[in-house]
């Protein structure tokens, strides 16, 4: 059982289980419609494995930013349906919750290289774009806040750095997808635009490549090879001699230009 | 929602000192720096790694005698979910390929591309979905020597330093070497790097490195390559296939001793099946949902060493599995974050460490093992430590002071995530502190292999977390990301030749190092309950476990 705390070691680490305050009220959620009382002060994942659930889907980094755990909810008495992740979102009273961990959404098979960063390459790879209705359902359901409507209307004027730029907290968690009336897979559009945008909007980063030329050209092999045959009293004087980039290095060059 | 009154008074303590501290901070007087000699005593008497309390010897295997903490020596001291006998490979569903990659994180992914690069066809084998990996969460950025008052040899000055000059000098060699081609290949896979106008890459310093070569995209840089790689990945149906939530249980062997696929499990329907392959890739990620010694991660879900207990039981060494990396600031409060990673840029903006007297216990930019070693010996010697309504222990990171010495804006400007991670809860970090304790961050250590990323039996391959010996003892920010790239491709590369130039083929899959190593524990006495590799982490209450009566765990698995 290695998931509990060490009791031999507990003096120094408590675990990463929820342990309960005295006293912390159980509150009803129903988790598909089955009710259970939870503790009301954790998150929705780890109250579903509070009241015995293991998971194998929904579940993923737990921090969230991994996009495996989507959850819709109502709350009794309230027509509202809300959207959430289950690590990030603490559970209600009355919470009536579902969880999304897949949602069918087709990826355009495509090779980078061919494709220009048009709204051609977009409109022929995800037609369906062009259908948005304008309703503003995918924003709502976003988990991240993600103004997903913006970055689908710029999708369909073929504006790829805006879509690209919009859409760059995307988790690709599906619950726009899953909302869409017009069957839109925005996180597909999203990505696809977001690649072309660092392809061929960005500019390429010259001093990069200059460095791979050199790289490739052998030029560090030696100096890489030397410091490998180095003992541990040479390597040392080498890094506490090595000379500190300034926090503010405008202009700044090293004296020492033998390695570079 | 937010602290209780009780921690809103101890706050008032951390508010009375502030002023003065960030007085101090204005002069540029900062709470003196260990000598070389404290850092050792400390260290010693309060890091993890150096105490003797849960850890112990492993009794078999090729790390025999070998001391790591006893959550890992559980994990490798124990039985397979299936034993071989009940394994008929005539019967199993089978497929083949040419190379099996077997993780599907970064390091996976880069493979998998690499190998199919290269002409091969490709099985992508991972527990949980493609992208459940460590990978997602690293937010900090990638370093790559590509500026031109930098180098690879001052990048790899920087990494054998922060190693305690205990890396493998070979593979420190590749990583620094290879890192402006990784830099390069995502750059034309089309990840959107943080960059100036002219496209030159925006690069900060990191802590330990002596040159600015930390390129980011934005605090997701570790999201945006994976969303990158698993897209480019899904642009190759034709020769990569990806099977999800396919646990390795096993690697096969065959009669000559060369890795020819695995075992797979279907942990939806719990059915076996098998992947014939010419090479394999363990790609697998590191251990950190084992809790080694009882702490928090900020791991993923599925850090649970099995590629380690996978490749162990094959035969390979394990290099540097002594050493862990805890990161010193994990959430300690609200339970909701705890473990939750707080980035070194916190205390890097200027937050004070304070104990619950609200005076400084530490200078905040000791290495990180050093400053875990502090904020222990500050809760649990000294007893200074705050403790929340459920017991944990912490001290407060005074973000406040950010806000007072950058001006107001910068903690929502720089730490855009922290903000609404703690907003949630109802705690204003730009008004109030951070109450934090060290969290299990990172394997140091892993499979040992070589530049190549081959490990010591033939065909087989391991990139990544999972191995050990790039980053020594102790691991620099930003060379994680770099580490699953630069081996990833390695790995995929050679697997690839590998498998081409395999003239008669791999013979008939067999399990028989694994009967060799159930007949090692059984003499070492290992009690049969013990079952790996655990594929996923058990959180089930002791109270519902008791009332599961008819429930049946094969290790943490029901």
């Amino acid at each position: 059982m290695s998931a509990q705390p060490n009791e031999k070691v507990q003096v120094i680490a408590s675990g990463d289980r929820t342990i309960l305050p005295e006293g912390t009220r159980m509150i009803p959620v129903y988790i598909m419609g089955k009710k259970y009382l939870l503790p009301e002060t954790l998150t929705i994942q780890k109250a579903i494995e509070y009241a015995g659930y293991q998971f194998i889907r929904a579940c993923g980094c737990r921090g969230g930013i991994c996009g495996a755990c989507p959850t819709v909810w109502r709350v009794k008495g309230d027509y509202q349906l809300h959207f959430g992740l289950a690590c990030q979102t603490v559970i209600e009273e009355e919470m009536v919750l579902a969880q999304l961990p897949f949602f069918p959404a087709n990826k355009a098979v495509y090779d980078l290289e061919q494709l220009q960063a048009t709204g051609e390459a977009i409109a022929s790879l995800y037609p369906e774009v062009m259908k948005c209705v304008g309703c503003n359902t995918c924003t709502r359901a976003c988990p991240m806040d993600i103004d997903v409507m913006e970055y689908i209307n710029a999708a369909m004027r073929g504006d790829v750095a805006r879509t690209a730029r919009v859409s760059f907290d995307c988790i690709q968690c599906g619950l726009c997808s899953a909302r869409c009336p017009a069957q839109i897979a925005h996180y597909h559009v999203a990505q696809l635009c977001r690649r072309l945008y660092g392809r061929y909007v960005l500019p390429r980063a010259e001093h990069l490549a200059s460095r791979v030329d050199e790289i490739q050209a052998g030029k560090y092999d030696g100096f890489l090879e030397e410091l490998t045959r180095m003992d541990e009293d040479q390597l040392r004087k080498l890094y506490v001699e090595r000379e500190v980039e300034p926090l503010d290095s405008e202009g700044w060059e090293p004296g020492d230009k033998r390695y570079l | 929602m937010g602290y209780t009154p009780e921690m809103k008074e101890l706050i008032k303590r951390v508010e009375a000192t502030r002023a003065e501290r960030v007085e101090r901070t204005r002069r540029g007087e900062y709470f003196p720096a260990m000598t070389l000699d404290e850092r050792a005593e400390v260290l010693g008497r309060f890091h993890p790694d150096y105490k003797e309390a849960g850890r112990r010897a492993v009794k078999v295997g090729p790390n025999k005698g070998d001391v790591y903490p006893e959550e890992f020596v559980e994990q490798l001291e124990a039985y397979p979910r299936i034993h071989p006998d009940r394994v008929d490979f005539g019967a199993l569903p089978t497929s083949e390929t040419d190379v099996l990659v077997i993780g599907g994180g970064g390091a996976g992914s880069s493979a998998a591309l690499r190998a199919a690069e290269n002409g091969c066809r490709v099985v992508l084998a991972t527990k949980l979905r493609h992208g459940d990996a460590n990978t997602v969460m690293a937010e900090g950025g990638i370093q790559g020597a590509d500026q031109e008052v930098d180098s690879p040899y001052f990048h790899y000055l920087d990494v054998i330093g922060g190693g305690h000059f205990t890396n493998r000098p070979e593979l420190v060699a590749a990583l620094t070497h290879d890192a402006p081609l990784v830099m390069s290949w995502l750059e034309s896979l089309g990840m959107m790097f943080d960059k100036e106008p002219d496209g030159r890459m925006r690069v900060r310093h990191g802590g330990g490195t002596s040159r600015k070569r930390m390129h980011s995209a934005g605090d997701m840089t570790g999201s945006e390559i994976m969303r990158v790689l698993r897209d480019e990945v899904r642009n190759r149906p034709d020769a990569i296939e990806v099977m999800e939530f396919s646990a390795a249980v096993e690697l096969l062997k065959d009669a000559q001793g060369r890795a020819c696929g695995a075992l797979l499990y279907n942990l939806e329907t719990e059915a076996y099946f098998v992947v014939r392959a010419r090479a394999v890739v363990l790609a697998t990620g590191g251990f950190g949902r084992l809790h080694v010694q009882g702490f928090a991660t900020t791991n993923h879900y599925g850090a649970t060493a099995d590629g380690l207990v996978l490749g162990y039981r094959a035969g390979v060494s394990l290099d540097f599995m002594h050493s862990t990396q805890y990161h010193p600031t994990g959430a300690a409060f609200p339970e909701q974050n705890v473990g939750l990673l707080i980035t070194e840029k916190v205390r890097g903006l200027g937050a004070n460490l304070v104990n619950i007297d609200g005076e400084q216990f530490v200078f905040e930019r000791e290495p990180r093992d050093v400053e875990s070693a502090a904020i222990i010996r500050e809760c649990v010697e000294r007893a200074r430590g705050v403790t929340t309504p459920v017991g944990r222990l912490g001290v407060w990171l005074d973000s406040p002071m950010i806000e007072e010495l950058e001006g107001p804006g910068t903690v929502e400007r720089e730490l855009p995530a922290k903000f609404v991670q703690f907003m949630r809860y109802g705690i204003d970090i730009r008004k109030e502190p951070m109450l934090v304790y060290p969290t299990l961050h990172y394997q140091n250590g892993g499979l040992k292999i070589t530049a190549d990323a081959e490990t010591s039996v033939p065909g087989l391959f391991a990139a990544g977390e999972v191995t050990g010996g790039v980053h020594g003892e102790n691991r620099l920010m930003g060379n994680s990301l770099l580490d699953i790239t630069v081996f990833g491709r390695r790995a995929g590369t050679n697997a690839a030749a590998y498998a081409q130039n395999l003239e008669d083929g791999p013979g008939e899959p067999a399990l028989d190092h694994v009967r060799a190593f159930i007949a090692d524990l059984e003499a070492g006495g290992v009690g049969r309950d013990r079952i790996s590799p655990m594929l996923i982490p058990d959180y089930t209450t002791p109270e519902v476990r008791q009332r599961q009566l008819t429930a049946h765990y094969l290790g943490t698995l029901r």
